[in-house]
């Protein structure tokens, strides 16, 4: 399909439309503009990249990548932040407490570097249970050293009933990158394969059921995990790895289309070489979700050069956290900006991004 | 996955699209009534292993999409009244009334929850009983005798303050409506799965009496689509028309009478009621009885109540009927898109234009067709 890809008028018509430099019309925010689809993306480049950008910014990687020092010579560091406002505060498998030790620690790994210092803001709604944030402050420490992080700075704010539910947490950290490496979503090369660390949406669905809106009964847990571990393992078989990203908010089938279109390829993907565990699958067939766009606390999606791709395989299975890794697609060079799915019934579609979410506040 | 992967299979579809290339001698058109069908012809890229010869019409069995202008401006006039929580499936959050959406009216203060079912409502109305709890019930047969056994609950349990927006709508007017159509042309139906648990086959018949075209009810998988589709075009080149049942692991012929009997309970045919690009369709929706008064919405609020014309831009109409393909509606993928729609057809994931947009763009039919 790729090689003699003609579009069609159709096809370049909305092509132009979405390639639009998005403009925020809403006059006030709605849930989907946090939802990680679409209206999140409208909000970041039709808003705040208007009014705070710089070239770090611009990137619209999950962390920035900088030097210290001189040229060349310095010291590179990554820096990145993220918020945790999930809803239920504890469910199966974890807490927001490692979401927001782990959240932050894979956004530095991303970028291939070792995560060491971490900060965190607490916003706590007043009458939260001092019992419940013993309980949270034990798992990040439990996290912290699990990642080999220090949370060496903080602050604590405390909010009238109502003002927040329960509790906020925002993490920033620092992480040191000692190879030469430029891992960026806009660096996939046609040819590369793509690599996804194990199976998805069990994040996603765990919460949704842990919210107790459904009745459902599973045995399913969040797979909040530090990925460092894992991405140091991978660099070490080859650095020639050109993109990695943690699928959270969105899914596997955001990240894909962010790389596709920070990178300008598209990206192919089997559907029968991605795996979902049989009870994720249950439910979100029960609750029409496509587990593509589940969001995931601790699996990543690599791109890298089809050269080195099976032994870097082979090297991430050894890991814990990478036992089913496995190639899921390829980049080729058309229809550029688009992930195309080859679906297991032996059709093929598009996986765009999502415009809103399919559950709220699931980080 | 057991129960899922057998009817998934695309080897057996495969064998299944060459039979139904072998017997389709002419081009031919299959309207697939249902927009849960349409949606899994887009997930599953069914329309790539049909022969060029097919072509099917997505049909306007899809609750959101049909849901006019007016009666989301009554939702959206309901949700936003003082002491009222809202509750509504999420597919209907986006959709535009004439100016606003559930949506924004939610983000500028209106409380708006998405429930996964009515009974979830009604727990609300429980847990607020200083609050008034509105449902938005939409919906075909499939969803109308939940919503019914949910006002039997509320009037057991002497819950006064829940009641409901009912928007219920049937499928047999509307696919006669459609037949009627002078611009219709179509060959078979694939016919709906879920509505066909309640009602049965049997509603089904005049189809083939009188318009003289084949029915088949169908499941949702895949496969079932295709065999569908393969049992319509065998029937056509075998000069027959008939209702024909390929989902009988769930329908049976006469429906589930429980489900009927709870429905005419509660509802009663309007007299008219509008649908959204198709006007005005005689004993198409339900209403709730007298005796149920009590829980409904439209007579407790005061609603607009006002007929609003669809944009000119948008072809919804042409779409729900299947004259036009999405792709050929002026507005599909600039001015209309999932983040903007204009149409309803581009908000719910069981909408033609969704489907197109979403998973279809770069499909053989949508390239090859323009």
């Amino acid at each position: 399909m790729t090689e003699q890809f003609i579009p069609s008028e159709l096809f370049l018509r909305v092509e132009r439309k979405r390639r639009q430099k998005p403009k925020i019309r809403d006059e006030r925010i709605t849930l989907a503009h946090g939802s990680g689809g679409k209206a999140m993306h409208q909000l970041i480049e039709g808003l705040f990249l208007e009014y705070l950008s710089n070239p770090l910014l611009e990137m619209l990687d999950d962390q920035a990548v900088f030097e210290l020092g001189d040229e060349g010579h310095g010291v590179r560091l990554a820096f990145t932040t993220d918020s945790f406002v999930v809803t239920p505060i504890f469910f199966p498998g974890g807490d927001i407490g490692r979401l927001a030790v782990n959240g932050t620690v894979n956004d530095l790994a991303m970028s291939g570097a070792r995560p060491l210092y971490l900060s965190a803001g607490f916003i706590l709604e007043e009458g939260f249970l001092i019992g419940d944030l013993k309980r949270i402050l034990e798992s990040m420490r439990a996290a912290a050293e699990q990642a080999g992080v220090q949370v060496v700075t903080g602050d604590t704010k405390v909010v009238d009933k109502g003002a927040a539910d329960k509790i906020f947490i925002n993490t920033a950290g620092i992480g040191i990158i000692e190879r030469p490496l430029h891992i960026s979503a806009s660096r996939a090369q046609v040819g590369d394969k793509v690599i996804l660390s194990g199976s998805i949406g069990d994040h996603g669905t765990t919460i949704l059921i842990a919210r107790g809106e459904l009745e459902l009964e599973t045995e399913i847990t969040t797979d909040t995990a530090p990925l460092w571990s894992l991405v140091k393992e991978m660099l070490e078989v080859s650095t020639d790895i050109h993109c990695l990203r943690d699928p959270t908010r969105g899914g596997v089938a955001t990240t894909l289309n962010e790389i596709a279109m920070s990178s300008d390829v598209c990206i192919a993907i089997e559907e029968s070489q991605i795996p979902v565990c049989d009870e994720v699958r249950g439910a979100c067939e029960i609750l029409g979700l496509d587990p593509l766009y589940v969001a995931n606390e601790g699996k990543l999606v690599a791109v890298v050069a089809a050269e080195v791709a099976d032994q870097i395989v082979e090297r991430m299975r050894q890991n814990p956290l990478g036992q089913q890794a496995r190639i899921i697609g390829e980049v080729r060079a058309e229809p550029t900006g688009i992930v195309i799915l080859n679906t297991a019934f032996g059709g093929t579609r598009i996986v765009d991004m999502l415009v809103g979410e399919q559950l709220p506040r699931i980080c | 996955m057991k129960f899922i992967d057998e009817y998934r299979s695309g080897e057996l579809a495969k064998k299944l699209a060459e039979e139904i290339a072998r017997l389709a001698d002419r081009p031919l058109r299959i309207m697939e009534v249902c927009g849960g069908h349409t949606h899994t012809i887009f997930k599953y890229g069914v329309e790539d292993l049909l022969p060029p010869n097919i072509t099917m019409i997505h049909g306007p069995g899809c609750p959101v999409c049909v849901i006019p202008l007016g009666r989301m401006d009554d939702a959206i006039s309901i949700a936003t009244r003082p002491g009222v929580i809202f509750t509504t499936f999420g597919d209907t959050m986006r959709v535009p009334g004439s100016k606003t959406t559930l949506l924004k009216a939610n983000a500028e203060g209106a409380e708006v929850r998405m429930v996964y079912s009515p009974l979830d409502a009604l727990k609300i109305a429980r847990q607020n009983p200083d609050r008034h709890v509105v449902f938005f019930a939409i919906g075909f047969e499939t969803t109308a005798p939940s919503t019914a056994m949910t006002i039997l609950q509320a009037r057991r349990e002497d819950i006064n303050n829940f009641s409901l927006f009912c928007n219920h709508i049937l499928i047999i007017p509307v696919l006669k409506a459609l037949l009627d159509s002078p611009d219709m042309k179509l060959d078979g139906f694939v016919g709906p799965g879920h509505v066909s648990t309640v009602i049965g086959t049997r509603p089904y018949e005049f189809v083939p009496r009188e318009y003289g075209k084949p029915v088949v009810v169908s499941g949702f998988e895949p496969l079932d689509v295709v065999q569908s589709v393969y049992m319509v075009v065998k029937q056509i080149v075998e000069g027959r028309a008939e209702v024909e049942n390929q989902y009988k692991r769930v329908v049976r012929p006469e429906g589930n009478m429980k489900a009927l009997e709870v429905i005419c309970e509660v509802f009663e045919p309007r007299d008219y009621f509008e649908w959204r690009g198709l006007g005005s369709i005689p004993r198409s929706g339900l209403k709730i009885k007298k005796k149920y008064a009590a829980f409904d919405a439209e007579l407790k609020f005061e609603v607009p109540g006002l007929k609003i014309a669809d944009p000119k831009a948008c072809q919804c109409g042409e779409i729900l009927k299947g004259v036009l393909k999405p792709w050929e509606c002026k507005v599909f993928g600039t001015a209309c898109t999932p983040e903007t729609p204009i149409g309803s057809c581009m908000v719910s994931s069981e909408g033609a234009c969704a489907a197109y947009y979403n998973y279809g763009r770069l499909s053989k039919v949508a390239q090859t067709w323009v």
